[in-house]
């Protein structure tokens, strides 16, 4: 159904999408009974594994993290009507560009010069690797869609091929590199709080989450207080209007790719320089196609992004705890709610729009009467 | 005189002889929100004939076609086929009613060859290749009886358009078309495509087959209608005998004694020239050439109104000066600025040098209509020091800026927050007018200005070009209204099929002259 | 001799790997011809190869496997058509949204109905698909060359792998040969050719895309209970994906879609074959560069750089019968 402006926006952006989230745990929570088991329970259990048990908060905060990275990516290109689904890839790609700062200069550099020359090697690799499909959108209309599809393939092959035979610590059996030396990592929160003399659990969380919130408050600056974010939109809604405005189509679609890639790739210094400290495989582990979910359910404004990366961060969590407290759960079952949540929120988004107008006008012809 | 008498502004059956109706249409209404596209329309049409509509964009042709093909549905009124009241809720009706329809846009599958979309939808069968040689010898034998020679195997989309025309009406002949509807079937074909279409027409009359021919395009109406009915603003105006009347009766009829705006405007007083256009070609990615040696100058201080009906290159010509469409043959010199297809400017650069433009499609161009209205404000000039403090735009002066052009420019209701989605078409277009006239240009070029907009929006829009060109702004006038040109216009020109057929000033214009210009009849 | 020996079995096994591939990219030819985008096709055949495993392993008959992995994907596919035909929704967001679903809840069930962590049960013969051999295979194969590709190559597998590669013809006959595909390479053309011709847009596509399901199913089923004997977690391990790599290189066409199928096959099947192996001149290709290989070769032709690969014109463009 094409999107009726009827409907008034405090409908638009919270009902419906509520209504569509609810559909979501409803389905799941079905299963969940079918397989005998208690969806209220199993809901109970997701919450208290996802905040209340000592650490669990910090977990689910350093998951927020990856998804605030790769929802934002998405949403940026969103606005300008490009469908950037090669998240998975520009973070690993992000992860390389870790790992050839922390490689090469770990022993030589001070660690504080070394992180952040590794955060901005993240963003240019994995700016680089969207801007490959950007380029060819372009200039060559390939569609974006299938090209960044094709990338995420194409850099697991490249990841693992470096990490088999390149730059594996050698004598190593498990395709890693070694350990970044020289304490170059991200400062982890818990070890903060533990300074300060507030006793704390220790949780993967670390200062990337803080660079999520920069980040999100950087996007939102682009997209609705700067120039390039007034291309950027007016580009996503009119082609047309855009052109008659004067703005200059291929490059605006290269820099919002550019800048999307540099957001994914911000995932590995959650993830590599935050938490692991050497590279490995898979580290990427879905989130990429997660940070389309949030997108989608956070109607690409930051604000929702930081509320929908909270919900799934709290359904990964939570779903560890679901996989310990149930034998018959696993955390495949986030993946699961996962599904619905984007059947229900992106593709059926506006399912329920006609049947709430219907309602709507069906109170307020009641109330004229 | 004839025996014939030609009312004008009342409607009139015509006189009935023997021969049958094979439709009629009986107070046809149809509204769209605002718009009343179709006002009690009723319409006889006699079978075997050939029954011209004319009327200009707007009139209401296209829409009582619709509603006879099944796309829409009447408010009123009733349809009658072969003296049967009938309901047409669907394409599926009308065909099988005998109605077939060649659309002004084909609706051939490109990459199809000729028989397939013939077949599309009349197929006889599951299994194509049992059929394809019977549906294939159809083809042929009707294509021979009605003289419309085509290839069966060649592929739509390598097809000349006038080919692709009569594929179009193959495809309804081979459904049993008793009524074929064409409508503004010659927009798209060579003089020379022309001249064989009215052959076909002609001889599709003698097969029996009835044909209403839906054009603008009075030459048409004169060569090959039995019958023509004029509508004008919805209504139908009349209905005449073609060979007991003449173009300039109906071009008279179709734009109608209107009373004119007078506007009180002083005479003109012209400065420098400021924009000159030289030997302007262009030709469209399908080969259809759209511009042809258009030459025109255009001065400070007067307004250039271009006359013509809607289609005939007017778009394309604002899209080259405004630098939307890339200049590929002749020149175009604004101020001292050459242009050429060796130094392309784009808009953005074509403004910077004086040139603003209120585009014709406000909706797709001219604002962004999910923005809000100080977003659109600045739609164009975003990039100017003046709304940006450093890298940031400067939302507040944004705003105020909003405020302030909107009182200028009486844009309802005045709020800088307001998505400009949920403006009136009105209050959209003096937006965009506000913004462009707002940036002092030297050059304006504006294209339709009033279309759907309310009457009082539409004297203040007049009234601001007006004011601009007393204040020595060059205007370029671009309007399918010809009571608009005429009015506000020192001088004009008239387009048709991409050439420039005539050029006059304003005070000695005429309007039925203008019209039979703008209907491609050569005075 | 040796090389010959070498050379069959990996066309032996370039046939085995491109069966999935043919079938989901025949599925992936029907459901974009007409206009609707598929990148679910990863999703419903692992959502069927895990029906096809559990029906398999509970009636002990490989066809009730096989028609479970169908039914189970054409649901799949009613699901997309559903959220894409009838409610116009975005048809990627639709296809990746049944990709992670399948991914979850077949896992899910699957501990919850066999407790093997994920897997389903090993099937007895009965409940797969078997290698058949062609008659007189065993005397047959005894003649140098030709008897070895007679009983091997040729004869000798399963009967899924055979309907895959029927299933290219029967695809190429329904959609140039017959009123449906006539109808449904229109719709993904020229909806509005095919609206106006008084053909249902709606009931095509919703047609079309259930032929994709169909499909789909059989791929799944081929891999839990034909290839393998079992399923197991994620067991289409992107091969969906290169299936709709595969189309895209063939350009929508059956035939030409067979043969990038059979050269993806092919690529997979020498990479094991190379692992190691060092050629002449050029030293040893990672196998990682051959896995690559599919994708890149699919974004060189997306560049344009070896002729185009024009999609269905109306591809993905929900149709709204706007006036």
């Amino acid at each position: 159904m094409s999107k009726p402006v009827t409907l008034p926006r405090w409908i638009d952006i919270l009902l419906i999408p509520l209504l569509n989230l609810l559909t979501a745990f409803v389905v799941s929570g079905l299963v969940i009974a079918a397989l005998g088991e208690n969806p209220f329970f199993a809901l109970s259990v997701m919450i208290k594994g996802a905040f209340y048990y000592p650490g669990s908060l910090g977990y689910t905060l350093y998951y927020t993290t990856n998804f605030m990275f790769t929802g934002l990516a998405v949403a940026l290109a969103f606005h300008a009507r490009l469908f950037n689904i090669g998240g998975e890839g520009q973070a690993y790609i992000g992860g390389l560009g870790v790992a050839v700062f922390c490689l090469s200069l770990d022993h030589y550099l001070y660690s504080w010069i070394v992180v952040i020359l590794a955060i901005f090697g993240a963003s240019i690799f994995g700016a680089t690797w969207a801007l490959i499909p950007g380029y060819l959108q372009a200039k060559r209309g390939s569609h974006i869609v299938i090209t960044t599809i094709m990338f995420n393939f194409i850099a697991a092959s490249l990841m693992v091929y470096l990490l088999v035979n390149v730059i594996i610590e050698p004598g190593q059996m498990s395709p890693e590199t070694r350990d970044f030396k020289n304490g170059v990592g991200l400062l982890q929160i818990h070890k903060a709080l533990n300074f300060f003399g507030i006793p704390s659990t220790a949780t993967p969380l670390n200062l990337s989450f803080l660079i999520a919130i920069l980040a999100s408050i950087f996007v939102w600056l682009l997209i609705w207080h700067t120039k390039l974010g007034y291309d950027i939109r007016t580009l996503g809604n009119s082609e047309t209007a855009a052109e008659y405005a004067g703005i200059n189509v291929p490059r605006t679609i290269m820099i919002v790719m550019c800048i999307s890639g540099a957001l994914a790739g911000l995932v590995a210094v959650n993830e590599i320089l935050g938490v692991h400290n050497r590279l490995l495989l898979g580290f990427t582990a879905g989130y990429g196609f997660t940070g389309i979910a949030v997108a989608l359910m956070g109607r690409n404004h930051p604000i929702g992004i930081f509320l929908a990366s909270l919900l799934f961060g709290t359904l990964y969590q939570g779903g560890a705890e679901l996989d310990f407290e149930f034998s018959t759960i696993t955390r495949e079952m986030v993946l699961m709610i996962q599904g619905l949540i984007i059947l229900f929120s992106g593709a059926l988004a506006y399912m329920y729009n006609p049947i709430v107008e219907k309602i709507l006008i069906n109170l307020i012809g009641k109330v004229k009467d | 005189m004839s025996t014939n008498q030609i009312d004008k502004g009342r409607e009139k059956s015509l006189p009935l002889n023997s021969q049958s109706k094979i439709l009629e249409l009986k107070n046809i209404t149809k509204r769209f929100g605002p718009v009343l596209a179709n006002d009690n329309v009723s319409l006889d049409v006699i079978e075997g004939t050939i029954h011209g509509i004319v009327g200009e964009n707007g009139a209401g042709k296209s829409t009582l076609m619709s509603i006879l093909f099944g796309f829409y549905q009447s408010d009123n009124g009733i349809i009658k086929v072969f003296n049967k009241e009938v309901i047409i809720n669907s394409s599926q009706k009308a065909i099988s009613l005998g109605i077939g329809m060649v659309h002004q846009h084909f609706m051939l599958v490109p990459t199809f060859s000729v028989l397939e979309n013939v077949i599309l939808g009349n197929e006889n069968g599951s299994i194509l290749s049992k059929n394809l040689s019977s549906a294939r010898d159809k083809l042929i034998k009707l294509s021979n009886s009605f003289g419309l020679e085509v290839n069966p195997d060649a592929l739509i989309q390598n097809l000349p358009v006038g080919m692709q025309q009569r594929v179009e009406i193959l495809k309804s002949l081979s459904r049993g078309a008793k009524i074929l509807v064409l409508d503004e079937p010659t927009g798209v074909l060579t003089p020379q495509e022309t001249e064989a279409l009215f052959g076909i027409l002609k001889s599709l009359k003698e097969q029996g087959v009835t044909v209403i021919l839906i054009t603008h395009k009075l030459k048409e109406i004169m060569a090959v209608t039995d019958f023509v009915s004029v509508m004008r603003n919805g209504k139908m105006v009349s209905n005449l005998v073609t060979q007991n009347t003449s173009t300039g009766e109906i071009a008279e009829l179709m734009v109608g004694r209107k009373v004119l705006f007078s506007i009180d405007k002083k005479a003109s007083q012209p400065g420098d020239t400021l924009l000159q256009v030289s030997n302007l070609n262009l030709t469209k990615d399908d080969g259809h050439q759209v511009l042809k040696n258009i030459n025109f100058h255009l001065k400070a201080g007067e307004i250039l109104g271009v006359a013509g009906v809607a289609g005939n290159g007017q778009s394309e010509l604002l899209d080259s000066l405004s630098g939307i469409l890339p200049i590929k043959e002749g020149s175009i010199k604004i101020m001292d600025q050459e242009i050429f297809s060796q130094n392309e400017m784009d808009p953005k650069e074509i403004r910077k040098l004086g040139v603003s433009h209120v585009p014709e499609d406000r909706q797709s161009r001219g604002i962004v209509l999910p923005f809000q209205n100080r977003e659109n404000s600045i739609l164009g000039f975003h990039y100017l020091d003046k709304w940006n403090k450093g890298i940031f735009l400067d939302n507040s002066k944004i705003s105020s800026y909003l405020q302030n052009i909107s009182e200028q420019f009486d844009v309802r209701p005045n709020n800088p927050f307001l998505k400009s989605a949920n403006l009136s078409g009105g209050n959209q277009q003096k937006l965009v007018l506000a913004r462009e006239i707002d940036s002092k240009p030297k050059i304006l070029l504006v294209g339709q200005p009033t279309r759907g907009v309310d009457i009082g929006a539409i004297e203040f829009i007049h009234k601001h070009l007006i004011e601009m060109r007393d204040n020595g702004v060059a205007v370029l006038l671009v309007s399918v209204e010809l009571d608009e040109i005429m009015s506000l216009s020192d001088r004009i020109i008239v387009m048709n099929n991409g050439e420039i057929v005539g050029e006059v000033l304003s005070k000695e214009a005429n309007e039925k002259d203008i019209g039979l210009l703008m209907a491609g009849v050569k005075s | 001799m040796e090389y010959f020996f070498l050379l069959l079995s990996t066309l032996d096994s370039t046939l085995r790997v491109a069966t999935p591939l043919i079938l989901c990219a025949m599925a992936g030819i029907f459901s974009e011809r007409s206009g609707i985008i598929d990148i679910g096709l990863e999703g419903k055949m692992l959502a069927s190869a895990f029906a096809a495993g559990s029906m398999a392993f509970v009636s002990g008959s490989a066809w009730i496997g096989l028609l479970a992995g169908i039914s189970i994907s054409m649901l799949a596919s009613l699901i997309h058509a559903f959220a894409c035909v009838t409610h116009r929704g975005d048809q990627v967001i639709s296809g990746l949204a049944i990709n992670i679903l399948a991914s979850g809840l077949t896992v899910v069930l699957g501990i919850a109905f066999f407790r093997q962590g994920g897997q389903t049960p090993h099937l007895s013969n009965s409940g797969r698909f078997m290698s058949i051999d062609f008659p007189f295979s065993e005397s047959i194969s005894k003649f140098p060359f030709l008897g070895p590709i007679y009983s091997d190559l040729i004869g000798g597998h399963n009967l899924l792998v055979y309907l895959a590669f029927l299933s290219v013809p029967v695809t190429y006959y329904i959609i140039y040969k017959t009123r449906f595909g006539l109808r449904l390479r229109a719709v993904g053309e020229k909806p509005m050719a095919v609206d106006t011709a008084g053909i249902s847009v709606t009931w095509l596509r919703y047609r079309a895309v259930l032929c994709a399901g169909l499909l789909c199913g059989v791929a799944g089923a081929y891999l839990a209970i034909a290839h393998g004997a079992s399923f197991g977690r994620e067991m289409s391990a992107g091969k969906g994906y290169i299936a709709l790599a595969a189309m895209i290189f063939g350009k929508w066409q059956p035939r030409n879609t067979l043969l990038a199928c059979l050269l993806f096959g092919f690529l997979e099947a020498i990479s094991d074959r190379l692992q190691g192996v060092p050629l002449p001149f050029i030293g040893e290709i990672p196998v990682q560069l051959m896995q690559g290989l599919p994708y890149i070769l699919t974004v060189v032709l997306l560049a344009g750089f070896i002729g185009r690969a024009i999609a269905p014109a109306a591809i993905g463009q929900p149709y709204i019968k706007e006036r």
